[in-house]
């Protein structure tokens, strides 16, 4: 129980903190915010349910008034926003990648991890997005999809590395990965 | 911890913060469902006055606030010109920055522990089904106290990173950045179960 709640409240912490921390660049020199890799790092870490829980936490603490959201954005003003969508889709998306790895269980933990967070942290959190998207600036789903559509490839890039990284912490401290738990 | 209260301050400040939520409920709804552009061109002049009556220091630091939507706007003026519906455009770029503004008015008003004790308020119908909302209450304090935390760790992670490396910060960095919230999270539960648990 214990356990639990400092897992979920520490990971909250880490999306928040890695939207405070300066920019990390892929690659090919893109910058990208880290924070949408915490939320799927949730997932594959934390499980479907416990995941879902520390993204939503996280998000009460934006809404309370606390500038956690990378760029220091945060209060209730970002949930009526064009992007709110994407909020609202976070937990859900950090659910999904998390339902996905805890049931897989034939697959190698970095493939697993990385086709849910493609599942989850792409797939599903852009249908919401878009969704909001489409909704707050009064367009169709078709219209808003392509204003988000650059961001897919870089999206998915952080969902092979949330794939590695999950591997990679498995290794590290066997016992913490408690979505294969 | 950094929080978007307004340092001014101002009457709404002591107003309820309950009231004021569900006053941003209802006035959310009413901008959604109305059509007119009458309507939205007073309500976002309604929004502006609000921003203003506290004096300049807190107009300026409010639009502040509200110029991170302007590549929204960008494309909502090119959208709406290019299709020739410049009323439609005009209508759902005055509402996104009126709910908008109103929202980020909740929140400037409104102090930290006034909106905790809102979520307490909210959450005491649980406790009367046996769930315990302690967990919740803990789990808020122990985010506002590790964010900060943990993000000097990570800028002590990127500093020795570039100590070593002429190359810029990689995604690299995250794995032994999650190790350690992890381990964070590992003490913190023994040192609650060491104090009684929860």
């Amino acid at each position: 129980m214990e356990r639990n709640i400092a897992l979920i409240a520490l990971f909250a912490a880490l999306i928040a903190a890695l939207g405070l921390i300066p920019q990390v660049t892929l690659a090919f020199g893109v910058p990208i915010s880290a924070q949408s890799l915490g939320v799927m790092l949730c997932g594959t870490v934390l499980g479907a349910r416990r995941g879902a829980l520390a993204v939503l936490l996280f998000l009460l603490l934006v809404a309370l008034g606390l500038p956690l959201l990378a760029g220091g954005r945060g209060g209730l003003g970002v949930f009526a926003g064009p992007t709110a969508g994407f909020l609202v889709g976070f937990p859900v998306a950090a659910f999904v990648t998390g339902w996905i790895v805890e049931r897989w269980r034939g697959a190698p933990l970095a493939l697993a991890a990385g086709v849910a967070s493609v599942i989850g942290g792409v797939v599903v959190l852009y249908a919401f997005g878009i969704t909001g998207m489409a909704l707050v600036l009064g367009k169709t789903w078709g219209e808003a999809a392509l204003l988000v559509a650059v961001f897919v490839p870089g999206d998915a890039l952080k969902a092979a590395i949330a794939g590695m990284l999950t591997a990679a912490l498995a290794r590290a401290r066997p016992g913490s990965v408690l979505s294969r738990g | 911890m950094i929080c978007l209260t307004s340092p001014v301050e101002t009457r709404a400040h002591r107003w309820p913060a309950g009231a004021k939520l569900a006053a941003l409920c209802v006035a959310t709804m009413v901008l959604f469902a109305a059509r007119a552009p009458l309507f939205h061109a007073a309500a976002f002049l309604g929004m502006l006055a609000l921003y203003a009556a506290p004096g300049r220091v807190f107009l300026r630091a409010g639009v502040g606030r509200l110029l991170v939507l302007w590549p929204f706007l960008a494309v909502i003026a090119l959208w709406h010109g290019w299709t020739g519906t410049p009323e439609a455009g005009l209508v759902i770029a005055l509402r996104l920055v009126t709910a908008v503004g109103l929202a980020n008015l909740v929140t400037m008003t409104t102090r930290l522990d006034d909106m905790i004790a809102v979520l307490r308020r909210l959450a005491a119908p649980l406790r009367r089904f046996g769930i315990s909302t302690r967990a919740l209450e803990l789990g808020v304090a122990l985010v506002i106290r590790f964010t900060p935390a943990l993000a000097h760790k990570g800028g002590l992670l990127a500093q020795s990173w570039r100590a070593r490396s002429p190359r810029r910060v990689g995604w690299r960095i995250v794995l032994p950045f999650a190790l350690l919230a992890i381990d964070d999270a590992d003490h913190v539960a023994e040192a609650i179960r060491a104090r009684g648990g929860i």
